[in-house]
C-alpha cells in the first residue's frame, strides 16, 4: 500500500496572459502522508494557492498545467476522466477558501447547499437521512440550533459562521485531504482562533490530512507538522515545523522570521527583507530571490539553485548549501 | 523638512510624554443613523463615550476587532466625521466647534494614512501631483521650483526614487504605494498622524520596511501617532501605549509592556491568547482562551457591560451596570466590574 497520500512531482503551472507567460508554479515537488498537516507559506504571487488549485483541477484558462504529475492515493490526477475527477473532487479532496462570503450561494438555504454536497457523495439518499446527516455536520462544526439554521440563508450568518458552514460542506464527502486556502484571513482574531481550534479538533476526530495555505507564520507554527516555504513559484525550503522555525536555512525564510515583530521584544528595529515582491512576468535567470538576497553570489544570478538536503530532513534550494560554496556561508548569513 | 512649528521638547518622547498632552478626547460619541432594509430607523453607536489623552511624541495603539469602532474613532478625532457629542481638544483648542476656515489650519497639523494603498491614491494623478496637492492646498510652496524641490525631498525621505515623481500609482507595488501615502501625509508638516492599519494590506516581507519608515519619520519629525491595527504583534512593536476597543468602548488602556504582561480586562486576555504565535514550541503548548460567539451588532448592543455576552466570567452585575473606566494602578485604565479580581 502506498504510504504517501499525495505526491506532487515537478509540477508546473503557467498562465498565458497577453503580457506573456506567467510561470505561477515553476517546478515544485512534495509529498504528504495521510493524517498530516502541511503548511504552505508564501506571499502573494508565490504560487501557494495555484499549486493547490491544480490538485483540485481548478486551473482554468488562461492557466494550464504545463508539466509534472500529481498522484493522489496511487492515482494520477491528470489522467483522470471527467467522471473520475468529479468523484475525486469533493469526496477525496475538499477545499475551503479565504472568503466565506462569496463561496456560498446567496439564493439557497444552508440546508440546500449542504445537501448538495451529501448527494454528491452518496447519490440517492432519503430526505430524513439527508436532514439527519446535515444536522450532524453542523453540530460537528459547532453551529448551535442546527435544525433551525438549516432553513436559513447565507446572509443570516456571520463571517465566522459561514466559514463553519463551508467546513461542514467540505466534510460532507468525508475527504481524505482538506485544502484550506487562507481559511481565516478574512476573519477577526478571536474568530480566527475559534476556526483554527475547530480545524484541529476535526482533524483529530476524522484523521484527514490538511494542506493549510497561509501567509501567517503564526498559524502554521500552531497547526502544521511540516512546512513548505514558497517564493516566486518555487519551493525554497521545506522541513518539519520545528526545524523550519528553529533552524531556517534559506535566506528568505530567515528574513521572514526576522522581520516579524516579536511579541516579546519591543523597541528593537525590525529587520525587513529589502526590495520589492517578485515580478512573475520577468523572472530572474537564476534564483528568484537573488535580487533581494543579502547573501547573493555570482552563481545565484545566473543559475537556478539545486535542492540540497540537510541532516535533519530539511530540504533547501540555495547555493549557499552547495559544497563548492564558501564555507563562510553560515557566518555571512547573519548579515 | 524641519518641523518648524512644533514646540516639542528636544529631549525625546519618553521624558516629554508625561507632561505634554497633544490631544484630549472627552466623552466623544459618534452615532450613525441607519435605515434597515425594512425601513426601520436605528442608531449605530460606533463610538460611545470615549475619553482619553494622546501625549506628544507617543504612539498610541488602538486594537480591536472589526466593528469595534477603532477606525471611526480615528476619523472622528480628525473631524472626517462630525462627532455626535463630546470634545476633541488639540493643543488646547476645541476643534469640534471650529468653523471650516479655521479647521483647515488644524487639518494641516493632523493627517491620515489609510489602510488600502490601492484605493487611497487617485489612479489618474502622478506621484508628484498626489504629494503636491497637499502642498498646494496649504500653500506651502513658494514657487514651482520650490514645489518640485519639496516633492523630491519628501520622496527621498520615505525611501522612493526621485525619478518616481512623474509616474502613476499603478506602476508601484503595495509597499511603494504606502510610501507615497506617507509622503503625502508628512508633506504638510503635521504634528499628528492617524495610521489606520498601515501595513495590513501588505505582504509580510514588506510590512517591516513600512513600519521602520513610519518609525524613522516619527523620530525625525517629532510626530505623534494614533496607530490603528488588529495585529497585536505589530502594535506591541510600535506602540508606547495601547487602547483596546470593544463595541465602541475603550475597555482597557495602558502602557503596551504592561498590557501584554498583565492584561486586566477579560477581553484583552482572550485577544492576547488568540494571536497566532510564530514559534511552534510556544504555540503548541499554550492554553488559548477561546471566546464564544462573535461581536454583537452595534445596532442592538447588550445592556450593561457590552462584553458580557462573550465573557467567561460574566455575573449578574455585568448585565445591569455599565462598568466604569477606572484607573487600576498607575496609568492602567480598565472598564470591568471585576478588574484585578479575575
Amino acid at each position: 500500500m502506498n504510504k504517501e497520500l499525495l505526491k506532487i512531482n515537478d509540477l508546473k503551472v503557467s498562465f498565458f496572459t497577453p503580457a506573456g507567460e506567467v510561470k505561477a508554479v515553476n517546478g515544485i515537488s512534495y509529498s504528504l502522508e495521510p493524517g498530516k498537516v502541511l503548511g504552505i507559506v508564501g506571499e502573494s504571487g508565490s504560487g501557494k494557492s495555484v499549486s493547490s488549485y491544480s490538485i483540485m483541477g481548478l486551473i482554468d484558462k488562461p492557466g494550464k498545467i504545463v508539466g509534472g504529475s500529481i498522484v493522489f492515493d496511487g492515482k494520477d490526477v491528470s489522467t483522470m476522466t471527467k467522471a473520475e475527477r468529479l468523484n475525486f473532487a469533493g469526496n477525496e479532496v475538499a477545499m475551503i477558501f479565504q472568503d466565506p462570503m462569496t463561496c456560498l450561494n446567496p439564493v439557497f438555504t444552508i440546508g440546500n447547499q449542504i445537501a448538495e454536497s451529501l448527494i454528491h457523495k452518496y447519490g440517492k439518499i432519503s430526505k430524513e437521512e439527508l436532514k439527519k446527516r446535515s444536522i450532524e455536520l453542523l453540530t460537528l462544526v459547532g453551529i448551535n440550533e442546527p435544525e433551525k439554521r438549516l432553513a436559513q440563508y447565507p446572509h443570516e450568518f456571520s463571517g465566522g459562521m459561514r466559514q463553519r458552514v463551508m467546513i461542514a460542506m467540505a466534510l460532507a464527502g468525508s475527504p481524505k485531504l482538506l485544502i484550506a486556502d487562507e481559511p481565516t484571513t478574512a476573519l477577526d482574531v478571536t474568530i480566527q482562533a475559534q476556526i483554527l481550534e475547530l480545524l484541529k479538533d476535526i482533524q483529530k476526530k476524522t484523521g484527514m490530512a490538511i494542506i493549510l495555505i497561509t501567509h501567517d507564520l503564526g498559524i502554521v507554527a500552531d497547526m502544521a507538522d511540516d512546512i513548505i516555504v514558497m517564493y516566486g513559484g518555487k519551493i525554497v525550503e521545506q522541513g518539519s515545523v520545528y526545524s523550519i522555525f528553529n533552524s531556517p536555512r534559506h535566506p528568505y525564510t530567515k528574513g521572514l522570521l526576522r522581520s516579524l515583530p516579536d511579541l516579546n521584544k519591543k523597541g528593537e528595529k525590525l529587520i525587513p527583507i529589502q526590495g520589492n515582491p517578485i515580478d512573475l512576468l520577468n523572472l530572474p535567470k537564476g534564483c528568484s530571490f537573488a535580487p533581494r538576497c543579502g547573501n547573493c553570489m555570482k552563481v545565484c544570478i545566473n543559475h537556478m539553485p539545486e535542492e540540497y538536503s540537510t541532516e535533519d530532513g530539511h530540504r533547501v534550494s540555495c547555493w549557499l548549501y552547495d559544497s563548492r560554496a564558501n564555507n563562510n556561508a553560515e557566518v555571512k548569513n547573519n548579515g | 523638512m524641519a518641523n518648524n512649528e512644533s514646540k516639542t521638547s528636544p529631549s525625546g518622547y519618553n521624558s516629554a510624554r508625561k507632561q505634554d498632552v497633544l490631544i484630549e478626547v472627552k466623552n466623544l460619541k459618534q452615532y450613525f443613523n441607519i435605515k434597515s432594509s425594512l425601513g426601520k430607523k436605528a442608531t449605530v453607536k460606533a463610538v460611545d463615550d470615549v475619553t482619553f489623552n494622546i501625549y506628544k511624541g507617543e504612539t498610541l495603539g488602538l486594537v480591536g476587532e472589526s466593528g469595534s469602532g477603532k477606525t471611526t474613532l480615528g476619523r472622528s478625532i480628525l473631524r472626517i466625521y462630525e462627532p455626535t457629542a463630546g470634545r476633541v481638544i488639540f493643543s488646547g483648542v476645541d476643534i469640534t466647534k471650529l468653523k471650516k476656515g479655521k479647521l483647515l489650519h488644524y487639518r494641516k497639523k493632523m493627517q491620515y494614512i489609510f489602510q488600502d494603498p490601492y484605493a487611497s491614491l487617485d489612479p489618474r494623478m502622478t506621484v508628484s501631483d498626489i504629494v503636491g496637492e497637499a502642498l498646494d492646498i496649504h500653500k506651502l510652496a513658494t514657487s514651482k521650483k520650490d514645489r518640485a524641490e519639496k516633492i523630491r525631498e519628501l520622496l527621498k525621505l520615505v525611501g522612493l526614487n526621485t525619478e518616481h515623481a512623474s509616474r502613476y500609482p499603478h506602476e508601484f507595488s503595495g509597499g511603494q504605494r504606502q510610501r507615497i501615502g506617507i509622503a503625502r501625509a508628512i508633506a504638510v508638516e503635521p504634528e499628528f498622524i492617524v495610521c489606520d492599519e498601515p501595513v495590513s494590506a501588505l505582504d509580510v516581507s514588506i510590512r517591516a520596511q513600512i513600519i521602520n519608515t513610519l518609525e524613522e519619520m516619527q523620530e525625525r519629525l517629532n510626530l505623534t501617532y494614533l496607530f490603528i491595527s488588529h495585529d497585536l504583534g505589530v502594535v506591541r512593536h510600535t506602540c508606547d501605549r495601547v487602547g483596546v476597543m470593544y463595541l465602541g468602548h475603550i475597555v482597557e488602556l495602558v502602557e503596551s509592556e504592561e498590557l501584554y504582561k498583565n492584561p486586566l480586562h477579560p477581553y484583552t486576555q482572550a485577544l492576547l491568547t488568540a494571536i497566532p504565535e510564530p514559534d511552534p514550541e510556544v504555540a503548541k503548548k499554550r492554553n488559548r482562551i477561546i471566546l464564544k460567539g462573535e461581536i454583537p451588532s452595534p445596532v442592538n448592543p447588550p445592556s450593561g457591560c457590552k462584553f458580557r455576552t462573550r465573557c467567561p466570567f460574566a455575573k449578574d452585575i455585568c448585565k445591569k451596570e455599565i462598568p466604569e473606566f477606572k484607573e487600576h494602578g498607575s496609568g492602567h485604565y480598565v472598564a470591568c466590574h471585576f478588574a484585578g479580581k479575575l
